[in-house]
């Protein structure tokens, strides 16, 4: 906290640049904007599994459920689906459910939160390679459920998917119609930006807060030694539970707001390969360090579209011969690889307390 | 008065009977020492004691409350705390914050205190924070409180294991063979740390390979053979009595 202090200038500059940031880039094109927008909700995917993998060392592969549920919960609670398949709900509501956002960024944590306890329960006695498993069976059951949930009744449209999503507004104003201030236009992109950024902002702080805690304390224990941590009076079950539904809560806020940002959902968005790029981003940038995975997060979220650019000119290299997606998987690929051979530890790995390599036995 | 009286516990595992009607009686403020030859029980009694197992049959009281030993986590907050025989410390963690994951048990301050900082979880972290040091100052490694529990000396391990013990405030502290791979002036120092521990009024069992140092220090010593009791008694008796000789050097036949 000390070093918070002295260094505030800092983080005044910082916070000031990345306020900005879309307003510069905006110009260049919006494009852009969206892919900031949505590095960010990728940065609180990471910090919530952060909290599973990372602190409580539950290795996670179905992740993408939690943003799933959130997702499809603000879809059915903010488009005309549910009111037009449902007369009887239609006579209800006029005027077809418009949930507000106070409304929804509680209900997704909570509804994720259960969702994470429920995957939690049955696999409190696992670890390691089994966990994950389970949890990447469980990540497709959601994504298969989604798919299939329109027979007998139609929930979740199927693979069609959902749309006609409402747009966020906060404290009415509309986040999907740009904005005006005299003759200067912001982008609703932008406007999504900060939303998420914002989100972001409070993630960590609550992140941060909950790492140097009597409870980030018990889940980094169970993570180190869990017989250890029972025979500290841990009750390393429901520590455990938490851990699912505090991470799983993240999830389901960045899919609301995913909802809201596409105004479309449908079970592709939400594959294995999601959940895989999300542990990715943990691993990658420094597991259980909070500015680590955040920079994780921001790489991996923006690799895919730089390489976008680059892959166009070494397809032009050999011809065009081979094709720009693949070889965009292949790049991704090797920096992947690349970056674990040369910092097995993460980009940016937290410091070690002080190693006592030096002192004499 | 006895802090921890067993009554007739047996243990099976498959075909072997690691347990047979063993009774222990552990009097408050003493030294206890559990010795025995390899395959004797000893670890099994101590992982039944700690609620690890969890017994076929006999009767488990805490200062003459019955308890059953269903969970760990629970047996801990009755108040046994124990260390490990292959060292368990949390070891990408600092010293400091082992001894404060021991405190767990004996705090409070939950999700809503640690996102909010309300004055309660200020208040519980600067004591935690006093409790920490103080027991890492009382067991001899306070310097080390910032270093990371791996780097630590395979003694200064071993002490710190016992000051996470502590932590958790234990009516009885159950080592198992804390001397384990330590060298002769380790040990003077761990007998030193043991003996004040009892001064300051805890009861200790102890799970030992080194006769010498049990012999030395405990107040009374139960010796276990094939599963069963075969002796209990203070260390001058334990030493002459001939079914202990035998089960450790063989029948002269």
């Amino acid at each position: 906290m000390q070093a918070l202090k002295h260094r505030w200038p800092l983080f005044l500059a910082l916070a000031l640049a990345l306020l900005l940031l879309p307003l510069a880039v905006q110009s260049i094109g919006a494009g852009w904007v969206r892919i900031l927008a949505l590095a960010m909700l990728y940065v609180l995917l990471a910090l919530g599994l952060n909290i599973v993998v990372g602190y409580a060392g539950l290795l996670d592969l179905g992740f993408v459920a939690f943003y799933a549920v959130g997702a499809y919960m603000y879809a059915l609670l903010a488009s005309p689906h549910l009111t037009e398949t449902f007369a009887s709900l239609g006579q209800v509501f006029p005027q077809g459910l418009h949930t507000p956002i106070w409304f929804v960024i509680p209900l997704a944590a909570g509804l994720a939160a259960v969702a994470g306890a429920l995957l939690g329960l049955p696999v409190l006695r696992l670890r390691g390679d089994y966990l994950a498993i389970v949890t990447l069976g469980f990540g497709e059951i959601i994504r298969v459920f989604m798919n299939n949930l329109e027979h007998p009744v139609n929930i979740t449209n199927g693979p069609r998917g959902l749309d006609r999503i409402d747009p966020m507004s906060v404290w009415g104003l509309s986040l999907g119609k740009p904005l005006m201030i005299g003759d200067y236009k912001i982008a609703s992109v932008t406007l999504y930006y900060w939303l998420f950024l914002g989100l972001v902002v409070l993630s960590v702080i609550v992140c941060y807060r909950l790492e140097h805690s009597r409870i980030g304390r018990a889940w980094m224990a169970i993570r180190e030694d869990e017989l250890a941590a029972k025979a500290m009076g841990i009750n390393t079950r429901n520590m455990k539970l938490l851990a699912f539904a505090m991470g799983a809560s993240f999830g389901g806020v960045a899919g609301a707001m995913f909802a809201a940002f596409q105004g479309f959902v449908s079970p592709e968005s939400f594959s294995l390969m999601e959940s895989i790029m999300i542990v990715a981003m943990v691993v990658l940038g420094g597991i259980g360090h909070l500015p680590g995975v955040i920079l994780g997060a921001l790489m991996l979220a923006a690799l895919p579209e730089v390489l976008r650019y680059i892959a166009g000119d070494i397809q032009n290299l050999t011809g065009g011969r081979i094709d720009a997606a693949i070889l965009r998987q292949l790049l991704i690929a090797l920096a992947m690889i690349g970056i674990m051979l040369l910092r097995p530890q993460g980009l940016w790995p937290s410091d070690k307390v002080k190693s006592a390599a030096g002192h004499a036995q | 008065m006895s802090l921890l009286q067993i009554t007739q516990v047996s243990k099976r595992f498959g075909g072997l009977q690691a347990l047979a009607d063993v009774n222990l009686s552990i009097a408050a403020g003493q030294i206890h020492g559990l010795i025995g030859p390899n395959g004797a029980g000893k670890t099994t009694l101590f992982n039944l004691i700690t609620g690890l197992y969890s017994a076929d049959s006999g009767q488990f009281a805490l200062q003459g409350q019955n308890y059953r030993p269903r969970s760990v986590h629970q047996v801990t907050m009755a108040g046994i705390a124990r260390t490990f025989q292959n060292i368990r410390l949390f070891g990408d963690m600092s010293a400091l914050d082992n001894v404060r994951v021991g405190r767990h048990s004996r705090s409070n301050a939950g999700l809503w205190d640690a996102i909010w900082r309300t004055k309660h979880f200020y208040h519980e972290e600067a004591q935690l924070r006093d409790q920490a040091h103080a027991l890492l100052d009382y067991v001899g490694i306070g310097r080390y409180a910032q270093h990371r529990a791996n780097s630590l000396s395979y003694g200064d391990q071993r002490r710190l294991e016992i000051a996470r013990a502590l932590a958790t405030e234990p009516r009885l502290l159950a080592l198992d063979e804390p001397a384990a791979g330590m060298n002769a002036s380790e040990k003077n120092v761990l007998r030193e740390l043991i003996e004040r521990i009892r001064a300051d009024g805890r009861t200790v069992l102890l799970i030992e390979h080194d006769v010498k140092l049990v012999a030395g220090i405990c107040d009374r010593i139960t010796v276990l053979d094939n599963g069963r009791v075969i002796a209990e008694d203070t260390p001058d008796q334990v030493r002459r009595d001939p079914r202990v000789i035998e089960a450790y050097l063989g029948s002269s036949a």
